[in-house]
């Protein structure tokens, strides 16, 4: 037995020592990476929420409706240092809103398009250029829609909505820039539509081939198809589209502090200026005047991660119950 | 329902008052919806052609390589700088991003449990529905806050925008290496960190270098982490990432298209185009490569 070579019984052991201590090293990076994102997550809830404190005691459940934003440096003045969310959450409630009514038809629409009418070739160009809509900066689209499509708004588009529709009061005056809440929404619109479009297809070239068939073999034209089959079995993922196409628009910061034209939405009228709460962000961060404001600021970034959790919870719930049912079906 | 509609008495094949209106509506309703793909794409060309015809009259090798002047409206000067300052930044994230979307890609495809992978999945799914200027914010109470502003603290930030893309694409593609090059692996009693490091790894590598030019195409145009974290800074070239806040493209555009003078609306449409010209490449090279990936692994 102790004639056998060394290396015949060591190598294994050094190998096997190797290989475990291998499989440990590995398992704990990775580990240590996950566990590092989901520190991360926790730790920003934390810091926004801190950083709001002496505001979230302050005003309190006050601060989602008044209207008040007054940063002073010196005392003298009346309502200083009284700060407010309501404007600034119907800026941001508006917008979302606008982009939600011009995407949600046209997203779902291209939707349609994409995955049961192109002819194979050309869907597979006009799919991905809808997504590459998405990879335009949206800063970039702010500039555009300073210098490029405001002018139109301004000259065109806003006098002829308020000739025909005028006697709707958020169809008002033009604004005298073409900047606005109104064309803020139309280019929030810009940057949900590729969501809603490519998820739509997505959903609408699952729906079994069999149902679509069984349908057209019945007599119904391609659009009865379309509506009793195929969008009326994806209704449920259609809603949660929207809810992410909704949750993308909510957090926009930058284009909309390019097109807002910075101001508080005063009365119902679109075209005029307005301002929220990712746009308060961006604009006064960075020379906020005194502890107090900074604070607020942070407390309109937790009102916005609030939205946010709501929104991505409810798609989330969405989708779970709708998979659920499906199973059942199945 | 629309079935409902249909009497079943008259023939189908007969083009009566109601099968007639029926076609006109299947019509009018396919032609909305190839409309709609057309307005989207109208979209995407008036913006592109927008920002290339209004940027290329700026584009030249001075606007390359010279630095931004000084104060608003002034007329000349380039985005030397800036083009440098946005490499670093970007540069930095990817350096911190890559590893840690990698590793933790690794860990939920390959080690973890049900109940570990829930926790981390959600967390990955809240990041990247954040709003980038809540992260920004939440950097600048975190670096910046009592301290100053640093091209690192815009490089976090963009760190964590990037680590949940990072992660999923990385997932997507460990997943697409088949089951059975494993499983021969481990017949061969070969352990589970050389398979993963030997094996997995590099048969998702292109994959993975696909998600990481996807990546850098998001981050380089993200711009409330610049205005919240390194927005202010001197015009002149600096590589000194830790220290102090530097030029970056976002912000030049930002800055510029809110100013009103013509010589900054100019500025501001060359960077952009410097800018989305960067992306667009990015964009469709990775997707290419994706494609081409896709169609070799499912093949």
């Amino acid at each position: 037995m102790s004639t056998t070579t060394p290396a015949a019984t060591r190598l294994p052991t050094s190998r096997h020592l190797a290989d475990r201590l291998g499989d440990r090293i590995l398992i704990g990076l990775t580990f240590a990476a996950s566990l590092a994102a989901v520190l991360v997550m926790g730790l920003l809830i934390y810091k926004l929420i801190d950083g709001a404190s002496s505001s979230i005691s302050t005003f309190g459940f006050g601060f989602l409706w008044h209207s008040t934003w007054n940063p002073a440096t010196s005392p003298g003045v009346a309502n200083a240092n009284i700060f407010g969310a309501g404007t600034l959450i119907f800026g941001t409630v508006v917008t979302s809103g606008i982009s939600l009514l011009i995407a949600v038809p046209l997203g779902v629409a291209i939707g349609v398009y994409l995955s049961l009418l192109a002819p194979g070739r050309v869907g597979a160009v006009i799919g991905p250029l809808v997504e590459l809509l998405a990879a335009i900066p949206s800063v970039i689209l702010g500039l555009w829609g300073i210098l490029v499509l405001a002018p139109v708004m301004h000259s065109t588009i806003e006098p002829a909505l308020h000739d025909v529709l005028g006697f709707i009061p958020i169809f008002g005056a033009p604004s005298a820039t073409g900047l606005g809440v109104f064309t803020a929404g139309v280019v929030l619109a810009i940057m949900v539509l590729p969501i809603i479009a490519s998820i739509s297809r997505d959903l609408f070239l699952s729906v079994p081939r069999e149902l679509k068939d069984g349908a057209l073999a019945l007599g119904a034209t391609r659009w009865e198809m379309i509506r009793g089959v195929v969008l009326d079995s994806t209704r449920a993922g259609l809603a949660a589209a929207t809810i992410l196409g909704l949750s993308r628009a909510l957090g926009e910061a930058i284009a909309v502090t390019q097109l807002m034209g910075a101001g508080s939405l005063v009365g119902a009228n679109l075209f005029n200026n307005g301002d929220s709460l990712a746009s308060r962000l961006a604009e006064q961060v960075t020379n906020a005047q005194t502890s107090q404001q900074l604070a607020a600021l942070f407390f309109c970034a937790v009102v916005l991660l609030g939205m946010e959790l709501v929104v991505n919870l409810a798609a989330q719930l969405i989708v779970h119950r709708f998979e659920r049912r499906q199973g059942v079906a199945h | 329902m629309s079935m409902s509609a249909l009497d079943p008495a008259s023939p189908l094949t007969s083009a009566g008052g109601n099968l007639r209106r029926r076609r006109r509506v299947d019509l009018l309703m396919r032609g909305i919806a190839t409309a709609a793909a057309a307005v989207a794409v109208a979209i995407l060309a008036i913006v592109i052609v927008s920002v290339a015809s209004k940027g290329a009259s700026q584009l030249s090798i001075s606007f390359l390589t010279k630095d931004p002047v000084q104060g608003l409206g002034t007329v000349g000067g380039g985005i030397a700088s800036a083009i440098v300052g946005s490499a670093l930044i970007v540069a930095v994230a990817t350096a911190m991003a890559l590893p840690m979307g990698v590793l933790i890609a690794i860990y939920l495809t390959e080690f973890s449990k049900p109940r570990t992978a829930r926790p981390i999945r959600l967390a990955l799914d809240l990041l990247n529905g954040m709003p980038s200027i809540v992260i920004a914010l939440f950097v600048y109470g975190l670096l910046v806050k009592g301290h100053q502003q640093t091209g690192f603290a815009a490089a976090f930030a963009l760190a964590i925008i990037m680590i949940p893309l990072l992660a999923r694409t990385t997932q997507e593609m460990l997943l697409l290496v088949p089951r059975e090059l494993r499983d021969a692996s481990h017949a061969l009693g070969i352990s589970r960190w050389r398979t993963i490091v030997g094996i997995v790894l590099p048969g998702a590598l292109g994959g993975i270098l696909t998600g990481m030019v996807l990546a850098i195409a998001r981050a380089a145009g993200e711009t409330a982490p610049m205005l919240l974290l390194c927005s202010i800074f001197s015009t002149s070239t600096t590589v000194n990432v830790f220290g102090t806040a530097l030029p970056n493209i976002p912000y030049i555009i930002f800055q510029d298209s809110e100013s009103g003078f013509p010589a900054d609306y100019a500025r501001a449409w060359g960077a952009a185009l410097v800018l989305i010209a960067f992306i667009l490449v990015g964009n469709l090279t990775a997707r290419a490569m994706l494609a081409r990936k896709r169609r070799l692994m499912s093949r």
